[in-house]
């Protein structure tokens, strides 16, 4: 059995664990606990180790979904749920612009951990108050070449298109690679 | 219980405010990256400060302020070694070469300006001695501590904000491609000039900082202003080992036809 994995990340409460849930065939093995710290309170629960989910491609393959904790304080996990990724996702929440910055650094991070491909997802698109994703882009200050999608995790069709477009920008990058290719 | 600890769980703005809110007196002694300072206050004011082994004597101190000239500094160096900063003062005041306000506000600038050196730091372990006290011979001043304070918290919520945009130093720079820009026209200050020369994508943020002597927060200071001016771009540093990714497999052709697959299945849900 070969296994393959994606990193879906983004800042607390950008929308990681729902994503997930979305697509994957198994109940998402969550890790979440109760918010303690009030500042944080604008949902009742945050993810604190990870989000597991699993999609089965056929009997010799199978894809995982990690989702990373979105708060600062658990990125202790970030460089060890990042290792092996094929590509990761990162999450940003269209509403709340407060979060741009810190989706823009955990980009950063994840840059740093891998130089695998990833695309934005700027989630919610659905609510009124969601930020138009060209101005997303501005404020994210993100390289016209990075996919920046439109996307509502709890809508399985809009998620698909964001894993598509993640493996679509990994096998164009397997084309445009000259180098040899890496495995373990 | 001892005051001692470390930067990375009590800040020097937290200190101070310690220092201020139980007006205490003694001295805060911080050993930081490659130096020690030491702060002495009396009654929660700030009366002295010291740093590694610059010269903080009375007459440095108004030379530094172009309250003296350098012939002199010179001078008062050669022929009054054995004075105080007390006794020198009063002979200055006397002869009519300074003023009282000129010695004090020299000397306060200079304490304030070793502490607002301090907020830089942002490693290294700190004690606070209440026995220890300033040396004898030296003036002491009274500083009231909040502007510091404040000042302080400013740059702390700086430092957050760099680090969130630049949160790992391991990272290289590289100039970004805008065949407008002509680096020759741009005004850089001294300390971002002497990191542009380092930009390189072989050279990381943290090698570059180190050659050019400067502390975590004010090479993201320099660096974020590059950014921001769109000069620069973070890359990772060549010749760093690249992570590999997991393919079951080192065949590409079998990796594309893996990613097909993904490709299919994804398109199946």
């Amino acid at each position: 059995m070969q296994t393959v994995k994606i990193v879906v990340t983004g800042p607390f409460s950008s929308g990681k664990t729902e994503f997930i849930r979305s697509v994957s065939e198994i109940d998402v093995v969550s890790t979440e606990r109760k918010i303690s710290a009030d500042a944080e309170k604008i949902k009742e629960t945050t993810t604190v180790a990870m989000d597991f989910g699993r999609i089965t491609v056929d009997e010799d393959l199978v894809l995982y979904l990690f989702g990373t904790p979105g708060q600062r304080r658990f990125d202790f996990m970030w460089e060890i749920l990042s290792e092996g990724m094929l590509g990761f996702i990162v999450m940003v929440d269209s509403t709340r612009p407060e979060t741009f910055r810190e989706a823009r650094s955990i980009l950063e991070t994840f840059r740093a951990y891998a130089p695998t491909p990833y695309v934005v997802a700027a989630n919610k698109q659905d609510r009124p108050d969601a930020w138009d994703v060209d101005d997303m882009r501005v404020a994210l200050r993100l390289d016209p070449k990075i996919k920046l999608l439109p996307c509502t995790a709890r809508k399985k069709d809009s998620v698909k298109t964001v894993l598509l477009e993640l493996l679509f920008s990994i096998m164009a990058e397997m084309d445009q690679s000259g180098s040899e290719p890496s495995g373990r | 219980m001892a005051l001692k600890g470390n930067l990375r769980d009590f800040t020097i703005t937290q200190l101070l405010n310690l220092v201020n809110l139980a007006k205490k007196s003694g001295t805060l002694i911080v050993e930081g990256p490659g130096e020690i300072a030491h702060v002495s206050f009396r009654d929660g004011k700030l009366a002295y400060a010291m740093i590694g082994q610059e010269d903080n004597s009375l007459a440095s101190v108004l030379q530094r302020n172009n309250k003296i000239s350098v012939p002199q500094y010179r001078i008062l160096k050669e022929r009054t070694s054995r004075m105080s900063d007390k006794e020198l003062g009063l002979l200055l005041i006397n002869a009519g070469y300074v003023s009282q306000t000129d010695i004090l506000t020299s000397l306060q600038g200079y304490f304030t300006g070793v502490v607002r050196r301090l907020f830089t730091w942002v490693e290294g372990f700190f004690r606070f001695e209440i026995d220890v006290t300033p040396p004898v011979d030296r003036i002491c001043v009274r500083v009231d501590l909040e502007n510091l304070i404040i000042e302080g918290a400013r740059q702390l919520r700086e430092w957050e904000q760099l680090q969130e945009e630049i949160p790992s130093l391991d990272m290289a720079l590289k100039f970004t491609d805008r065949p407008g820009a002509n680096l020759r026209n741009i005004n850089l200050s001294v300390e971002e000039w002497r990191v542009v020369s380092y930009v390189n994508p072989k050279n990381s943020m943290r090698q570059i900082a180190r050659t050019t002597k400067m502390n975590d927060l004010e090479i993201r200071r320099v660096v974020y202003g590059l950014l921001q001016a769109g000069l620069v771009g973070i890359v990772r540093p060549g010749g760093a080992p690249l992570p590999t990714r997991t393919f079951p497999n080192n065949n590409r052709d079998e990796q594309k036809s893996l990613v097909m697959r993904l490709i299919d299945r994804i398109r199946s849900i």
